[in-house]
């Protein structure tokens, strides 16, 4: 299973190497990755059905607990056969969809990537491994989004949602740490046994809150939801795969999942059916004023995700089969509508449902999976769809309180959700062909394929429910913890008050359809509440938190190196006087001294006579020697104290360092700036008390009892095991060899830092000049 | 800075500082050195030289960007420590000595040419940053 998810990313990855070869027609041929993925998923459907949970279990960095526990249950089954079956179109459909497109090799890599992790992310057991495909998918998306990066636009969106899902994704891992700390465990099969446990727990709230921020900033829920709508400006087959029938319902999978864990508290059930519900009501009602087919569905997209929460929030087993059959619905239907969407702006050119009508004539294929896909949207029957809504009115009207007003709620966004279903799949189909429309060429097979397939699926299953109910919808709604034996999805239940509130939403929206014609005045109507949307809000929020961030980064980071080092300086002299003042006891052992020789009485003088020099002189390249005097100085010390090694290496570096600044202050102007007298006596101040600070500390550490096991171990060991008699080389270069490796490393990076900052510099202005 | 002396001298002192920085780099196990002080010592020499008879002459004298030394010396000390991996099994930076020491080197263990990759790393270093330095100045 973990091969299944890892295909993804090697195939991502052979984009990067073969992808100029499959850039023409051959790109079809990518499709068959996820096709098969899809029958690999689908083989276990029978095994699945028979109530087994498929797992695999690889260590990953067992010291924080995280694995890749997969686990494949009725829930990740439907997830898995929705991104790879879905995939499996989008795949194609896009390989005609951006014929010839110069990146496309490009785009397969970042939908490969996306498929991957959204594959890791349902079927992940370990909350810190699905965090990061959670991260992942934000990722993959990100760049989908701004896939068309010459436009300022898309590149904004792409921003917009990725700041939004990151963080999400920051509380997931939050809220996931904090699971983890309470359970004790990452897994998530384990900690459903410990829902008590939780919900009586003092952090169960934070933990809610947490989780609740992931999943509504990921499923587009009010008022985080704008960054769906600007996502629409990605290709459509990423709005297809990601926006509308996978990547979105990841926060929706997160909340089912975590149903039993965290579920059945009141803070739980009506948050979820409070922010559910408004945003059902608010984008649902959102559509009316759209004229773009793609802002349209993913108003309407958002309205279904605030469903699917509301169902969640019920928490009654009814809803949650409601909530099952729903997802596959949603994911059909809207699939489908997109795939049609992109059919008609690829070959008309034009996306705005007032300019489009009569479009059967020359599209027939496509009008026939928008016709499909409006019905089932509508919940007509036979459809599948029809299915769904009845579920949904059923669980809202066996609701514990508020049965009716939970309904109205219901099925006033299911006649508007109906309503943008007709606008779109069906409007732009019928009636008279305007001029300019009548030679469209006909459609690509890999461009109407795909929407008929996933349309007339819609249908299979709504007349044969029991294609899914053993399969998938039982084991599903198993994952929640009720018992399933009594499940039965029928198309028909007989004459009753739900068939009743059917017939009213199919009838409303069809008179809603006649009566209330989209057009650009009502899209303009709405753009003046803008200032009161939740997008607004945050953009003017993140605004401020920008000037901030500004306004910070010109008072610390301005520029001045001796600014830089005096704030360095300083804070570490109030951090570690405030740690001496209040917990050391001065004890310095005098006795423990040596006695002064006069060498060491010699290179002291010659030390202060060269820190006078360098503090006094008014030259630039005497106060660089006099500094390399002070270094010398040091060096003879580490000789009187018997450490050659160090006092070699001082000595090249002191050499190398006053070359260095000769280098550049040779060529430096001959004017000197001084600083001014107060100025001096600062940083003389500064300076006093860090040394006198640094002495004392010193001081403190001798006075401490030392541990000499390992450098005994080290003196004892360096012959025995490494054959070096010089311990201080045995330590760099076997026994803390890694060290080393990491250090030169390190240098390595800086130079190759200075040459790019400086050659680079130098090669631009050189292009200047010429 | 270009004096005769220097100039001639430089020609002398080159190799022999070269050598010594060698010497250095191989008593390292024994006694005081290393490849980091081998390093410095290497590249004080090339920048001596530099100082007598100027950059070009040096970077003429090197035939290759010194920048490239980097790559090969992580390369080297790297290797060295993936040996032991390869061959015995045993972990990264595994200490490996051949049995009989050479004459004049002495015992050949991996720890040689780790410390020989840091002295290379080293070299190419101070020589990246001081050269590059010198000449955008």
């Amino acid at each position: 299973m973990l091969l299944a998810i890892l295909i993804g990313f090697f195939a991502a990855f052979s984009q990067l190497l073969f992808g100029k070869f499959m850039k023409g027609k051959l790109s079809i041929l990518l499709g068959f990755v996820p096709l098969a993925l899809f029958i690999f998923f689908a083989q276990y459907i029978p095994v699945i059905a028979a109530g087994e949970i498929v797992t695999a279990k690889h260590s990953w960095v067992p010291s924080f607990g995280v694995d890749l526990d997969l686990k494949l249950d009725g829930l990740a089954l439907l997830f898995s056969l929705m991104i790879t079956g879905i995939g499996t179109l989008v795949f194609v459909y896009t390989s005609a969809y951006l014929r010839n497109h110069p990146m496309l090799d490009r785009f397969y890599g970042y939908l490969f990537i996306f498929m991957a992790s959204m594959l890791g992310l349902v079927l992940s057991d370990n909350f810190l491994a699905m965090f990061i495909f959670w991260e992942l998918t934000s990722i993959s998306s990100f760049f989908l989004i701004g896939f068309n990066n010459t436009n300022p636009d898309s590149r904004k969106s792409a921003l917009t949602a990725l700041s939004i899902t990151g963080i999400g994704g920051l509380l997931f891992l939050a809220g996931g740490l904090l699971l983890g700390e309470v359970t004790g465990t990452y897994q998530i099969s384990q900690m459903l046994s410990q829902n008590e446990l939780l919900i009586n727990h003092s952090l169960y709230i934070l933990i809610v809150a947490l989780i609740f921020g992931a999943a509504f900033t990921k499923s587009a829920q009010f008022p985080f939801h704008f960054w769906l709508p600007g996502a629409m400006k990605a290709p459509t087959p990423v709005s297809t795969y990601l926006h509308s029938a996978t990547m979105v319902k990841a926060g929706i999978y997160l909340l089912f999942r975590l149903s039993p864990v965290l579920g059945n508290s009141d803070f739980w059930n009506n948050t979820l059916l409070i922010v559910g519900g408004i945003t059902m009501l608010y984008a649902a009602f959102h559509t009316l004023f759209r004229t773009d087919l793609k802002g349209i569905l993913a108003y309407s997209t958002i309205a279904a995700l605030g469903i699917l929460t509301f169902l969640i929030g019920l928490g009654t087993k009814e809803s949650f089969i409601a909530a099952a059959v729903f997802i596959l619905v949603h994911a059909l239907y809207k699939a489908t509508l997109f795939l049609m969407t992109g059919a008609i702006d690829l070959y008309t050119g034009t996306r705005d449902v007032t300019k489009l009508s009569g479009l059967h004539k020359v599209m027939l294929p496509i009008a026939i999976a928008g016709g499909l896909a409006a019905i089932s949207n509508a919940g007509i029957p036979p459809s599948v769809g029809f299915l769904g809504k009845d579920l949904i009115y059923e669980s809202t009207l066996h609701f514990r309180h508020n049965a009716v007003l939970l309904t109205t709620l219901a099925i006033l966004t299911n006649i508007l959700i109906g309503y943008a279903g007709y606008v779109a799949g069906i409007k732009p189909f019928i009636g008279r062909t305007p001029t300019g429309l009548e030679n469209v060429t006909f459609p690509h097979p890999a461009i109407w394929i795909p929407p008929i397939i996933l349309g007339v699926l819609g249908f299979i299953f709504g007349l044969f429910p029991s294609l899914i109910e053993a399969s998938l919808i039982k084991p599903i709604v198993s994952t929640t913890g009720v018992s399933t034996s009594d499940i039965h999805l029928k198309l028909w239940h007989g004459f009753n008050t739900v068939l009743g509130l059917s017939a009213i939403t199919i009838f409303s929206g069809i008179a809603l359809y006649f009566i209330w014609k989209p057009n650009s005045s009502k899209h303009y109507f709405i753009q003046r509440f803008d200032i009161l949307s939740p997008k607004f809000i945050i953009e003017t929020l993140s605004n401020w938190f920008q000037s901030f961030s500004d306004l910070w980064t010109r008072i610390f980071q301005n520029g001045y190196l001796r600014n830089y080092i005096t704030v360095i300086v300083v804070f570490l002299i109030s951090l570690v006087a405030f740690t001496l003042l209040n917990n050391t006891t001065y004890q310095i052992d005098y006795s423990s001294f040596s006695k002064l020789t006069i060498y060491e009485v010699v290179s002291l003088c010659i030390m202060i006579l060269a820190i006078g020099f360098a503090v006094f002189t008014k030259s630039r390249l005497a106060a660089v020697a006099a500094t390399g005097v002070m270094g010398y100085s040091i060096c003879l010390f580490f000789v009187f104290y018997s450490a050659p090694d160090l006092a070699m290496t001082q000595f090249a570096i002191d050499t190398l360092t006053v070359i260095l600044f000769v280098l550049v202050l040779y060529k430096l102007p001959r004017y000197l700036n001084l600083s001014d007298y107060k100025t001096r006596i600062k940083d003389g101040i500064i300076a006093i008390a860090f040394g006198g600070l640094i002495s004392i500390l010193a001081l403190e550490v001798l006075a401490q009892p030392q541990n000499n096991e390992i450098s005994a171990y080290y003196a004892e060991n360096a012959y025995v095991l490494a054959h070096g008699k010089n311990v201080v080389n045995v330590i760099l270069v076997d026994f803390r060899g890694i060290d080393t490796m990491v250090e030169i490393s390190v240098l390595a990076i800086a130079a190759i830092g200075v040459f790019g900052l400086l050659k680079l510099r130098l090669k631009s202005e050189e292009r200047k000049q010429q | 800075m270009r004096t005769l002396i220097l100039k001639t001298a430089s020609d002398y002192l080159l190799p022999i500082l070269l050598l010594f920085s060698i010497f250095i780099l191989l008593r390292g196990h024994y006694l005081p050195g290393g490849g980091f002080v081998g390093g410095l010592m290497a590249s004080i020499a090339f920048v001596l030289h530099a100082f007598a008879n100027g950059l070009k002459d040096t970077k003429k004298l090197l035939k290759f960007h010194p920048g490239f030394l980097m790559p090969a010396g992580l390369l080297l000390s790297f290797l060295s420590g993936l040996l032991p991996v390869i061959l015995q099994d045993a972990a990264f930076m595994t200490g490996l000595w051949l049995e009989n020491p050479i004459p004049v080197i002495g015992s050949i263990g991996t720890a040689l040419f780790f410390d020989v990759g840091v002295y290379i790393v080293v070299l190419g270093v101070t020589l990246t940053i001081i050269f590059t330095i010198s000449e955008s100045a």
